[in-house]
């Protein structure tokens, strides 16, 4: 039998790697199992001429195409929304956008405001110190004193605003709404010993640069040198308990498949907000019949997505296509309720500065713009390189029928029972999309765009899983308390997006590693008597 | 679905009838069609993990034509090829995705679209800063954060 662990971090994506490094500094022992691999940058797409195809195959987004030994396919046939992850030591840092906003201060209270969903049991100042070590740690670019959005204050220049952010700065001024360069985690000058970005494309399936901030080339390498033991190609299934109902140590399948017990003093999950309910159904047992910190039932419930509403078009300028990272703006002007809208909440929006070829092509003719035959070539040269488009990320509030369960079939590569995704979107949040595509459709036209097409939702658009696993004081309405730990297992702590009361308007990965350095930072308060 | 993990000749035969209704030659643009040999070398050697869909898809496109169809008379050939892009579902979106993503990263197609015949890493692009005086405005219009209680 294994030697117990003082903490067990079952992940070592955003949220375990930041939690792990923060904790490094008790000189506890510290062990993360991660059910993916170290990476290697000298394979990342844009390393080779079939850099976009990759896309569809091997580095596709969803899980479920790529198919790689360390993904767990998902059921999610039931969802106009498709699950996108990575698994891999970095988790979905890896492969993402680099948009960086944080939620705002209103987000956190939403009850109170609006009287919809559930006010967070903490705030946004509880989050602000983390928030500021998180991108110093992650290493942010941007423009520090955006009117619209919480301040910030970027270790790194903003990223240039290019031949696409020009067209939509111009066009945004004519509207009069508002605008901001984003904050993102690309380097744009050489930081931490990551070299500044060059310009390679399409950043979303990795960086060969590393010019974005991914854990494992950020957090990682800290927290190792610090004490933490990494343990990849390590795939959890479930957690035990003891006689007392603690949680005692994990059962994980090793890198040659065989299955090990993991005994641990504490244990903290950060699988994301899918991952993470199918650990703990899957830690079913005869004292927690219905999965392992579920007396509340919510295990699982509660899913937000973030439904992004698209519209895109193509104007006479040429953009910057695939020559630059994908977002470099946003904008808040419709980010907080207006009821006169017909909806309560609101929506962020990111633009997109273009695509690459191949891209272009197979989206184009799926999409019914680009002929077959003698025409292809004339609208090809038309649409190639002249993209622009704009996306509402819009709000999604918690719901109980959107969950995660148990697929009763589906089963991993280890006989891991897989998750199931059931999704709806919801009546306020269909009017928020088609408010979101109206004006994206007036920017689109201002900035004189034309052959305009939508998506609506993006499908394979399921990057930020959140609410499963919610936070709150009440351990009937919450699966976690305010600073992490689970109503039912005093050792165990969930640190993903899962916890999220609600979900905000934006990309959520910035407030994620905040919320796992603040859950750290309250460990660390508490050790003495962290399981009173 | 078929298990078949290669293609017959009578499938590439199709194939590469139906890639030249794609995207056929053009002298305007001095580019290859779809159905040049490099190109189509090039689909056949990477089908991979596509290659059950793509021969669903021609088993579809067969059945549709009822012959080979580049037998088939023009008019007849495009009727065929305007149902098999309506019928064929993921199985038609896949093989006409495989034809573009191989057509556009051959380096005649790329030199005649002016993009240069590299990867992306290690050089990069060149991406102007811009005018950064047209945030003036919005620095101008100000605005707020809706406060939190």
């Amino acid at each position: 039998m294994k030697d117990p662990v003082d903490v067990l971090i079952i992940g070592a994506g955003a949220s375990g790697a930041a939690v792990a490094w923060s904790l490094a500094e008790t000189k506890m022992h510290i062990l993360c199992l991660e059910q993916g691999g170290w990476m290697n940058p000298a394979e990342y797409p844009s390393t080779g001429r079939d850099w976009e195809a990759k896309f569809y195959g091997e580095w596709s987004s969803s899980p479920n195409v790529r198919g790689r030994p360390e993904d767990y396919p998902i059921n999610d046939d039931n969802s106009p929304i498709k699950v996108v992850n990575y698994n891999a030591v970095g988790g979905s840092t890896v492969m993402y956008t680099a948009h960086w906003p944080r939620l705002h201060p209103s987000d956190f209270k939403v009850k109170t405001l609006d009287g919809v969903a559930d006010d967070w049991p903490i705030d946004y100042d509880a989050l602000t110190p983390f928030f500021e070590e998180n991108d110093r740690m992650m290493g942010t670019s941007g423009l520090s004193g955006d009117p619209r959005s919480p301040l910030t204050h970027p270790p790194m220049p903003q990223q240039p605003l290019g031949l696409s952010g020009a067209i939509i700065g111009k066009a945004m001024n004519k509207l009069g709404w508002h605008w901001w360069p984003s904050d993102t985690t690309v380097a744009t000058i050489d930081y931490e010993g990551r070299a500044r970005c060059i310009n390679l494309g399409h950043c979303t399936p990795a960086c060969a640069q590393g010019a974005k901030s991914s854990t494992d080339i950020t957090y990682w390498p800290h927290a190792i040198r610090a004490g933490v033991e990494l343990r990849t190609h390590c795939r959890v299934r479930e957690i035990t308990t003891d006689e007392n109902g603690m949680a005692s140590g994990v059962v994980y399948y090793d890198k040659d498949g065989v299955e090990q017990f993991q005994p641990a003093h504490v244990v903290i999950i950060a699988c994301n907000g899918v991952g993470t309910p199918r650990l703990l159904l899957n830690s079913a047992s005869g004292r927690f019949p219905n999965g392992l910190a579920n007396s509340s039932g919510l295990v699982g419930k509660n899913l937000m997505f973030h439904p992004y509403a698209q519209i895109y078009g193509f104007v006479k300028e040429p953009t910057d296509s695939n020559r630059a990272p994908p977002t470099c703006l946003w904008s808040k002007e419709f980010y907080d309720t207006d009821l006169s809208r017909g909806f309560v909440r609101g929506y962020g929006i990111q633009f997109g500065r273009g695509a690459g070829p191949v891209f272009e092509a197979v989206a184009s003719e799926q999409k019914g713009i680009l002929p077959w035959g003698a025409d292809h070539h004339r609208v090809f040269r038309k649409l190639n390189g002249h993209r622009l488009a704009v996306s509402a990320i819009c709000e999604d509030l918690p719901e109980e029928h959107n969950r995660v369960t148990l697929d009763p079939v589906l089963k991993d590569s280890h006989g891991i029972p897989a998750p199931k995704v059931d999704y709806m979107i919801s009546e306020n949040s269909r009017k928020m999309m088609e408010h979101g595509l109206a004006r994206g459709r007036e920017i689109l036209e201002t900035a004189g765009a034309t052959d305009i097409c939508i998506n609506n939702p993006i499908p394979w658009g399921g990057w930020h899983l959140l609410g499963t696993a919610r936070m709150g004081t009440d351990p009937e309405r919450s699966v976690v308390n305010e600073w992490g730990r689970a109503h039912d297992v005093k050792n165990l702590f969930i640190v993903d997006g899962s916890i999220f009361v609600t979900s905000g308007g934006v990309n959520p990965t910035s407030t994620i590693q905040a919320l796992a350095l603040y859950i750290a930072d309250q460990m660390k308060q508490r050790l003495a008597n962290l399981f009173e | 679905m078929s298990e078949q993990l290669t293609l017959t000749p009578r499938q590439r035969q199709d194939l590469r009838a139906i890639a030249a209704m794609i995207i056929p030659p053009s002298e305007e643009y001095r580019v290859p069609g779809a159905d040049d040999d490099i190109i189509q070398a090039d689909i056949i050697a990477t089908l991979g993990r596509d290659t059950k869909q793509v021969v669903t898809a021609l088993d579809h496109l067969a059945r549709l034509a009822g012959m080979p169809l580049a037998d088939l008379e023009p008019a007849a050939r495009d009727g065929v090829a305007q149902q098999f892009r309506i019928s064929g579902g993921v199985a038609a979106a896949t093989l006409v995705r495989v034809v573009l993503q191989c057509y556009y990263r051959d380096d005649r197609v790329l030199g005649s679209l002016g993009l240069e015949l590299r990867a992306p890493f290690p050089k990069g692009h060149v991406l102007p800063d811009g005018d950064w005086t047209l945030l003036d405005p919005v620095k101008a219009r100000g605005g707020s954060l809706r406060r939190a209680p």
